[in-house]
């Protein structure tokens, strides 16, 4: 993987040294906390329900065993014990203090990771393919592009402000594990007919309150030419995007107000000025960049370990796993390995300090070093000889880390809700881990089959809903109570779409419910081999609505008090919350 | 007091701004050396460029091409920041210094502070009047935050692929 010479770390060391002292000037009353929010945003750092949770970041969701053993020290050292892993291959801290976060970005510092722009109106963590290097359908590798983005985007002097939060996606395979037409800008690395490589890029897709899949403004951009074309989108959306309302700030909002041809022109136009300046890539530099990304030592193995057949036919559980989480890799003999962060009763995407130092221990001995967090909320060791499967498979499961059930219904994506965030309607987590406990059953899953729900506490999307098969948002109602909206027929990948509402919204009890019932049809319905999302898509909605609300629920409401259950956190410094 | 060239100096313009009651066409600009608002030139642009020194400032939503005949004009150009958050003065200073090729004083008014200013500097500002509330030693702190960047912008005019030879995985800082 990329690692820092002496210039990344010079940057990385300054940043650290100009943030602690601004966090001494928050302290010492010199800077208000209007001012000091949008500093601390550009690093990461939110104010949340319980403290200042931090959001690091995992560079297109690549980690070292160091680093991860990195997050394994913080969250002992300065939280709670544990971290959680995000949508955007991201890792947050919820329970920390103030004047902490300068030395958590110096540790930080010291294994080559940063939060800088985790957060804000600025550009965001780049975030790619979890299987990139090893996908068997790969065009091109998009790691070097990512780090070149990275690195481009870091301190970006004219993007620091932007009208709203900007986020770039990449993926390199022939499909799409990126989600890249729910970006601000999705990049799919290419070739063209001449061999020659390339991006088709893609604008304004978002989620949020208004979710719209990405437009394609140009088919296909040299690789030269990548980030003098990125910087003209920018600096059109810098200018023209709306200021005026949040929620219509987003390039997407732009993209849809002039219409794509229009912004089109205004990019090229802008472009027109930049294209072969400075900012053009070279070769030199892709290719130093890419000579971190050389394929590690790989034996010459056979591609069918005959062993892991006896195993196999021990072995019900190991095998579900093999089916489930084990995914094909391009070099033979070896395989990409999914841990499963979405074991029924935990919540997704949360990992142990313990599981953070067991996991980075099996990623030193079994996947020579290196780790990826998927955008899925999993973790990914990518290069796994099929002999090790069996021994890894059974030290993973004595840490809980192979509930065989990647992309079935329990391999839930989920916000952190109302326990953790200011902005919830409602609950998450606890609605993700009733879903789970219910559908807990194996055979059944399997019988489901492939099939994504993802949970968002709010409109804001941050469990990407809009996305799943299933998707289900906390909405507001008069009296403060949890109310959820469901909505079927989104998907990702190369035939995203935007899932749309069944109807009136449920209590928290009554989700799952809802959920079994939209599975009755499903089940009842189906062709042969037809996905749930297929389903949707052949039968449309009517079936699953008249069914879902077809009969009342008759399931019992608790008591609303413990909502917000989690015990805060004690203050000793001046914090600023808009819901304190 | 402002921050020009990367050192606290006197500062003798007087910066215009339109008072509600005012309009572009009627308000008396003073003698002496103003920065008027970009609609003021536009409307008494006939006498304001007899004067022997003028300068202008553009609004974050004004477009720095209004100025593109007059660009030589100027002595000074300013930007006005209307809240710190809005970052469209950053792009209005990069399209003016490399697309228009204005080489004057080029200003940052308004809601100016010490952590934008390494930015400011880089997309073409030269001269800074931080905030009044401030103390202005402080913010002349925030040009030195960093020593090196990665991108190109107006400054540097090189990206460091460009400027410096760095080294790929080979190198001796693989372990
Ligand atoms: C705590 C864990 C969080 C995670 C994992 C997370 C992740 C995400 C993700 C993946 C999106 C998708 C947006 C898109 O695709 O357009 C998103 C959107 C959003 N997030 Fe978060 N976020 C988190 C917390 C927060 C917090 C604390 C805030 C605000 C204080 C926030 C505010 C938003 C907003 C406003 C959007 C919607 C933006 C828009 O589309 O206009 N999120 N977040
Ligand atoms: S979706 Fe809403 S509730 Fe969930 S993390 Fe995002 S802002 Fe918070």
């Amino acid at each position: 993987m990329y690692r820092y010479d002496e210039y990344d770390q010079q940057i990385v060391d300054e940043r650290v040294k100009q943030y602690r002292d601004q966090v001494r000037r928050r302290l010492s009353g010199e800077l208000t906390e209007q001012e000091f929010l949008p500093l601390r945003l550009q690093n990461g750092l939110y104010m949340q329900i319980h403290g200042y949770m931090l959001r690091i970041a995992v560079p297109y969701g690549l980690i070292s065993s160091r680093q991860m053993r990195m997050f394994a020290h913080i969250a002992r050292k300065y939280d709670r014990g544990y971290g959680h892993f995000t949508t955007r291959q991201n890792i947050q801290f919820n329970w920390l203090k103030l004047q902490d976060t300068p030395d958590i970005l110096a540790d930080l510092a010291s294994v080559q990771m940063h939060a800088i722009q985790t957060s804000g109106n600025c550009v965001r963590n780049i975030t790619s393919d979890e299987f990139m290097g090893v996908a068997r359908d790969e065009v091109v590798d998009p790691r070097p592009y990512a780090e070149i983005l990275r690195q481009w985007s870091t301190f970006h002097p004219e993007f620091a402000y932007l009208p709203r939060k900007f986020k770039i996606a990449i993926s390199g395979g022939q499909e799409d594990r990126a989600a890249i037409y729910a970006h601000d800008i999705g990049l799919a690395v290419t070739k063209n007919a001449q061999g020659e490589v390339g991006f088709r890029v893609l604008v304004g897709g978002g989620l949020g309150r208004t979710p719209i899949i990405g437009s394609e403004v140009c088919e296909f951009v040299p690789w030269q030419h990548i980030l003098t074309y990125v910087e003209s989108i920018l600096r059109i959306y810098n200018q023209y995007g709306r200021r005026d309302n949040k929620y219509k700030a987003r390039i997407k909002i732009l993209v849809k107000a002039l219409g794509i041809d229009e912004f089109k022109r205004q990019v090229e136009a802008d472009w027109a000025d930049l294209k072969d300046g400075p900012g053009t890539l070279t070769s030199e530099e892709v290719n130093r960049v890419a000579s971190f990304f050389t394929d590690p030592a790989y034996e010459t193995l056979p591609d069918h370990d005959s062993k892991l057949n006896e195993f196999k036919a021990d072995s019900r559980s190991f095998s579900h796993w093999l089916q489930h989480n084990v995914k094909p890799h391009r070099v033979p003999g070896y395989a990409i390995v999914v841990l499963s962060l979405k074991k029924p009763g935990n919540a997704p995407g949360d990992a142990t300090a313990e599981q953070m130092d067991f996991v980075a221990d099996l990623a030193d001995r079994y996947s020579f070093g290196e780790l990826r967090i998927t955008h899925k909320q999993n973790l990914v060791l990518a290069d796994v000889r099929q002999k090790d499967l069996v021994s890894l498979w059974q030290e993973a499961s004595a840490q809980e880390l192979t509930t065989p059930n990647i992309g079935m219904l329990t391999d839930i994506i989920s916000c952190p809700g109302a326990e953790f965030c200011t902005l919830a309607n409602a609950r998450s987590i606890p609605l993700a881990k009733l879903i789970a406990e219910r559908f807990e059953d194996l055979d059944y899953q399997y019988d489901i089959g492939e099939i994504t729900l993802n949970i968002s506490g709010c409109v804001n999307a941050c469990g990407q809903h809009h996305i799943g098969n299933i998707g289900i948002t906390g909405v507001e109602k008069k009296d403060h109570d949890e109310w959820y909206q469901v909505s079927i027929g989104g998907s990702e990948g190369n035939d995203s779409s935007i899932s749309k509402i069944i109807g009136p919204s449920f209590t928290f009890h009554q989700v799952p419910e809802v959920i079994e019932r939209l599975v009755q049809v499903y089940l009842r319905e189906r062709t042969e081999d037809e996905r749930f999302i297929d389903t949707v898509r052949r039968i449309g909605h009517a079936p699953f609505k008249d069914h879902v609300y077809a009969t009342d629920f008759s399931v019992q409401e608790e008591e609303v008090a413990d909502k917000h259950s989690v015990a805060p956190a004690q203050y000793d410094v001046p914090y600023f919350s808009p819901r304190f | 007091m402002i921050i020009k060239n990367k050192a606290i100096v006197a500062d003798d313009w007087t910066v215009l701004r339109l008072q509600e009651n005012e309009a572009a066409e009627s308000v008396h600009v003073a003698a002496g050396k103003i920065i008027v608002p970009l609609k003021v030139w536009q409307a008494q642009r006939d006498v304001l460029q007899q004067r022997e020194e003028i300068g202008v400032w553009l609004a974050s939503d004004e477009r720095p091409e209004a100025l593109k005949e007059d660009i030589k004009k100027f002595t000074v150009i300013a930007v006005d920041f209307p809240k710190f958050s809005d970052g469209r003065g950053y792009s209005i200073a990069f399209n003016l210094r490399v697309r228009l090729g204005y080489t004057g004083e080029l200003r940052a008014i308004g809601d100016v502070l010490r952590d934008q200013l390494f930015y400011m500097q880089r997309v073409g500002f030269d001269a800074f009047a931080p905030r009044p509330d401030r103390k202005i030693e402080d913010a002349l702190k925030g040009l030195s935050d960093f020593s090196e960047v990665y991108q190109t912008s107006f400054d540097p005019k090189l990206p460091l692929f460009r400027r410096v030879q760095r080294k790929g995985s080979q190198a001796e800082n693989s372990q």
